[in-house]
């Protein structure tokens, strides 16, 4: 058991995920914009944070290169369009673990998340 | 005089201090409260330009060779208040096109080619590697100096060499004001402060020197004056040694002040609003007027008092005799010689990283295709490159003041940096005015130029430390004289600074121009030379300029009508006639907005070049200029800068699209995988699948009816409306909204029942937008009012709400069916609401409610029925 943050301002898709992660044995917690995760991530401690990366205000890149400044070591996966590649190449320089394309297949994700969780510190 | 401890500490603190204030401005510029936005900051940061060069070796020139020091000024000044345009262009460019770099700025320019942006980048660094070790000769040799050691180095070690301690300590700063965090602008607000405080200092400082060598040392510049007149040996400080050297020094400078590497990441890269450049055209100039007023006093009394014996370069502080005065003194050279250090390197190191490193890292295969995707500490790698680079630019620094040592002037070291970047004139200035600049034509000019530059300037500097034998300066390679490098090909009378720009800029101008003539331009640098050239016609939509012809009303609404139907060609052609004012009879000629109107309606429906065509043949044009001509042709590129924003719509919808479907995906999977859910779960999921799908299903009917606007199918049926009624029934068609969200709903109508002349449907569809975006940005427990009124000649539906508010600057934005609502979500409702008010001549914007910034007020003006205006 691990515990996740979904950060993301679709309250719909926040649902599906928090489904799909507590389905899993997960402890979940979920905020809808940049600011309430750079908090949440103080307070909870996840070990893995499933990021959108257009959130309102600070947007998701934001927020990931401010946690890895920060010293967050743990995982980190964005959630993205398909087909940006810009998006993902600027994912990974400010310090994303993985990213998942929007529409995601569930089974995907999770699996995805799983392996993470199992590799690293 | 000081201790050395004392200076010691006192220049680290006054670095600390600098730290201070660029964290300061940094911390502000994230908070939205930037330090640096205004024209008087920005001229003070431009004045960066002014290094130890001005500081230290104006009086060293002027105590040699008169009043020369002066061109060194005159230049920019005459650069920044004359040509401002040039400056205006270059800010335009790089933010439109979001350059970040003088090696950026080429490789954009000439069809992105990497080779141009490589070799600018390696040249800026050659070429500035002298002028950094004149910052590092001045800093060093007036520690000493302040702190009474011996001023001369070429028998110390490397490393006991002050100098070396100096650069390490620069680079330090440098690294950490400049690549603390990797930024996407490449700006950087706290620097800029940091920057435009030291101007300040070094100001202060330099008036304070001139103020005590004056009416301290001597009783006034009168005193001062005559003292010098009475000694003959001084005449050469107030000479003026041949013209000829001037008009190059002057041309030199005016280039640098935008091409050194340090000016341009000031001038243009940090600039943050281009209205400064006003104030920067008379302020930066006058700031250089001020800090030279005290050379030449200073100047002759240090010949006067120390005489030759003592290095010119140090007469500004070797006549302090005050302890404090001459710490303060140093300290202003200290800020002089830190801004230029800390300003060039870092654009040096982004000019390093991003136009040589990156891209050859880029091309080693391990480094390609996926795998760089995969790699995870791009950002780092990035920022490791830069800080290498500013230590290592540095210590060339360093490697080239101990070659030279003691053998040049302060100013010499500078001229030959100045003279380097003159070398992207043609290439960059040119190419800002000059369509038909290609990419070889800059390539040849800049090689040629840079190796003439190498040739005529450098090796005879660095003969005089011994380093090159000095017989090739003086007789020619191999005896031949016609190839002395200071007087090549028999050029004297320019002097040997002069000679060498001259030569070096000829060949680089004319291998530019003519290669540029002779060859072909590809189809990307033919488009990005129009990008930039035409930087001003951008402006997004067709404008009237080709028409010159006349053409009847008739005519023009029968070739619309082909396109877009009769109904919508007649309608239009209303429209504007009632806007007007003045009946248009269908033989009357049309007046050029009518014809602009035609033109971007055929625009929606065949593309703008067709659309031109199509107007220019039932129009009797007269015949077109050869600029028209051009513009024609250019609109190929118009039509592929069109391209670029439909591709910016299609990811716009797209995003928007895949928000709903991701989440119905999901929940579909998850009740496919988990067949054993409790009832309510599967119900509540369902009816999130329910809601998503009336979402996406209302997103495709938006793009279709945004789809049939812009063609121009949607039929209206224009008439006279009673607004209250269409108010209401708005109001209790989304009622439900407000209830659930327990917003409360104030509708406020002024009379009896204010009348528009407008489509029901239409005028209904924008409400229910309206009200609808207007609930979901309220708060739970908010208020949205609507009010209705009609005054002269205009009907006035206002819409507020008490959520956050449009921040100017996307007050248009919003409307723009290209762009994603900044609210996020709005999709292209109001895109739509626009399009759809202007069918009936009105007008849709946004404004704040209260003038406090909180809330929106979304107000449409709709036109009345003509018996009532």
């Amino acid at each position: 058991m691990a515990r996740i943050l979904i950060c993301d301002d679709e309250p719909n898709i926040v649902v599906s995920l928090e489904f799909l992660m507590r389905r899993q044995g997960h402890e979940v917690r979920s905020v809808g914009d940049g600011d309430a995760a750079l908090a949440a991530v103080t307070e909870f401690e996840p070990d893995l944070v499933l990021l959108d990366l257009m959130l309102p205000g600070r947007d998701g890149y934001e927020v990931c290169q401010t946690l890895r400044a920060d010293g967050f070591r743990r995982k980190i996966v964005m959630l993205t369009a398909k087909g940006r590649e810009a998006e993902i190449t600027k994912g990974f320089a400010v310090g994303a673990d993985d990213y998942v394309t929007k529409p995601f297949g569930t089974q995907e994700l999770v699996a995805r998340v799983q392996q993470l969780l199992g590799a690293g510190p | 005089m000081v201790p050395a401890w004392v200076v010691v500490v006192v220049s680290l603190a006054y670095l600390g201090l600098l730290f201070g204030i660029a964290h300061r401005g940094d911390q502000r510029a994230a908070a939205g409260r930037s330090l640096i936005a205004s024209g008087g900051v920005y001229a003070l940061s431009l004045a960066v330009y002014a290094t130890s060069w001005t500081y230290y070796g104006s009086v060293g020139r002027a105590a040699t060779r008169g009043l020369e020091f002066l061109t060194i000024y005159l230049g920019p000044a005459l650069a920044m208040g004359c040509s401002a345009i040039v400056l205006q262009k270059l800010i335009r460019v790089s933010k439109r096109y979001r350059i970040t770099s003088l090696s950026d700025f080429a490789a954009a320019r000439y069809g992105n080619s990497r080779l141009l942006g490589g070799l600018v980048a390696l040249i800026a660094v050659v070429g500035t590697v002298p002028y950094i070790a004149l910052q590092l000769k001045a800093v060093s040799s007036t520690f000493r100096l302040v702190s009474g050691g011996a001023v001369s180095t070429t028998d110390v070690p490397a490393y006991a060499d002050t100098a070396l301690y100096v650069a390490l300590v620069l680079a330090l700063f440098a690294i950490l004001f400049g690549t603390a965090h990797l930024d996407a602008t490449e700006r950087h607000e706290g620097v800029v402060a940091a920057i435009a405080f030291e101007s300040v200092v070094k100001l202060v400082a330099f008036l304070a020197a001139g103020l005590y060598v004056t009416f301290g040392l001597f009783g006034g510049l009168t005193d001062l004056f005559e003292a010098a007149a009475a000694t003959p040996a001084l005449a050469t400080a107030v000479a003026i040694d041949g013209y000829g050297n001037w008009f190059w020094l002057i041309v030199l400078s005016a280039f640098a002040v935008l091409l050194l590497p340090r000016q341009f990441q000031i001038a243009v890269v940090e600039n943050v609003d281009e209205r400064h450049v006003r104030t920067a055209s008379w302020l930066f100039p006058l700031y250089l007027l001020v800090i030279n007023i005290f050379v030449l006093p200073i100047a002759l009394a240090g010949l006067l008092t120390l005489g030759p014996a003592v290095s010119p370069d140090t007469y500004v502080l070797a006549l302090q005799q005050h302890s404090a005065l001459a710490l303060l003194v140093f300290v202003g050279g200290l800020s002089a010689a830190t801004g230029m250090v800390i300003v060039e390197t870092i654009a040096l190191s982004t000019m390093v990283s991003n136009s040589l490193v990156m891209p050859l890292l880029l091309r080693r295969p391990r480094w390609g295709g996926p795998g760089l995707a995969d790699r995870g500490d791009l950002g780092r790698l990035v920022l490791r490159i830069r800080r290498v680079t500013i230590l290592v630019v540095l210590l060339l620094g360093f490697g080239f003041f101990r070659i030279t040592g003691d053998a040049l002037g302060l100013v010499d070291m500078g001229l030959v940096s100045f003279a380097a970047v003159a070398q992207f004139a043609p290439a960059l200035l040119g190419g800002l005015w000059w369509k038909g600049a290609t990419r070889n034509g800059a390539l040849a000019g800049l090689t040629a130029g840079i190796v003439l530059w190498a040739y005529t300037l450098l090796m005879p500097e660095l003969a005089r430390t011994g380093w090159v034998p000095e017989s090739i300066v003086r007789d020619g390679p191999f005896g031949v004289a016609l190839l002395r490098p200071q007087e090549l090909f028999g050029l004297t009378g320019m002097g040997a600074v002069g000679a060498g720009v001259f030569w070096s800029l000829l060949v680089n101008v004319a291998l530019f121009v003519g290669v540029s003539l002779a060859g072909r331009r590809t189809p990307a640098e033919a488009g990005n030379a129009a990008l930039f050239v035409d930087i001003d016609r951008r402006t997004p939509g067709p404008g009237t300029r080709f028409y010159r012809g006349s053409v009847p009303v008739a005519r023009l609404r029968d070739l619309l009508a082909r396109f877009v139907g009769a109904e919508a060609a007649a309608a239009l052609v209303t429209e504007h006639t009632a806007r007007r004012g003045v009946p248009l009879p269908d033989e009357a000629l049309a007046d050029p907005e009518l014809v602009r109107q035609v033109e971007t309606a055929l625009t929606g429906a065949v593309g703008p070049a067709a659309a031109r065509a199509l107007v220019a043949s039932v129009a009797d044009e007269e015949p077109l200029g050869m600029a028209e001509v051009v513009e024609l042709v250019g609109e190929a590129q118009h039509l592929r800068e069109l391209d670029r924003l439909k591709d910016e719509f299609v990811a716009t919808v797209t995003h928007e699209l895949r928000t709903p479907l991701t989440a119905i995906r999901a929940f579909t999977e998850i009740l496919r995988d988990n067949p054993d859910l409790p009832t309510e779960e599967r119900a509540r999921y369902l009816e999130i699948m329910a809601t998503e799908t009336e979402r996406l299903t209302r997103m495709v009917n938006q793009v279709l009816d945004l789809a049939r606007l812009e063609s121009g199918q949607a039929s209206w049926q224009v008439t006279d409306v009673d607004l209250r009624s269409v108010v209401e029934e708005a109001a209790s068609a989304t009622a439900q909204l407000f209830t659930d969200k327990e917003v409360a709903l104030d509708v406020e109508v002024d009379g009896p029942g204010p009348l528009a002349h407008v489509d029901r449907d239409g005028v209904m569809q924008v409400l229910l937008n309206l009200l609808s975006n207007a609930v979901k940005v309220t708060p739970p427990s908010g208020r949205v009012r609507v009010a209705v009124r009609a005054d002269d000649g205009t009907a006035r539906i206002d819409v507020s709400d008490d959520g956050p508010g449009v921040p100017p600057s996307d007050r248009e934005l919003i409307f723009d069916r290209f762009r994603r609502g900044a609210a996020g979500g709005t999709g292209l409702g109001l895109a739509i609401s626009r399009r759809i008010v202007e069918q009936f001549g009105g007008t849709l914007h946004v404004s704040d409610c209260g003038g406090d910034g909180r809330g929106a007020t979304f107000t449409v003006g709709l036109p009345v029925p003509a018996r009532r205006r």
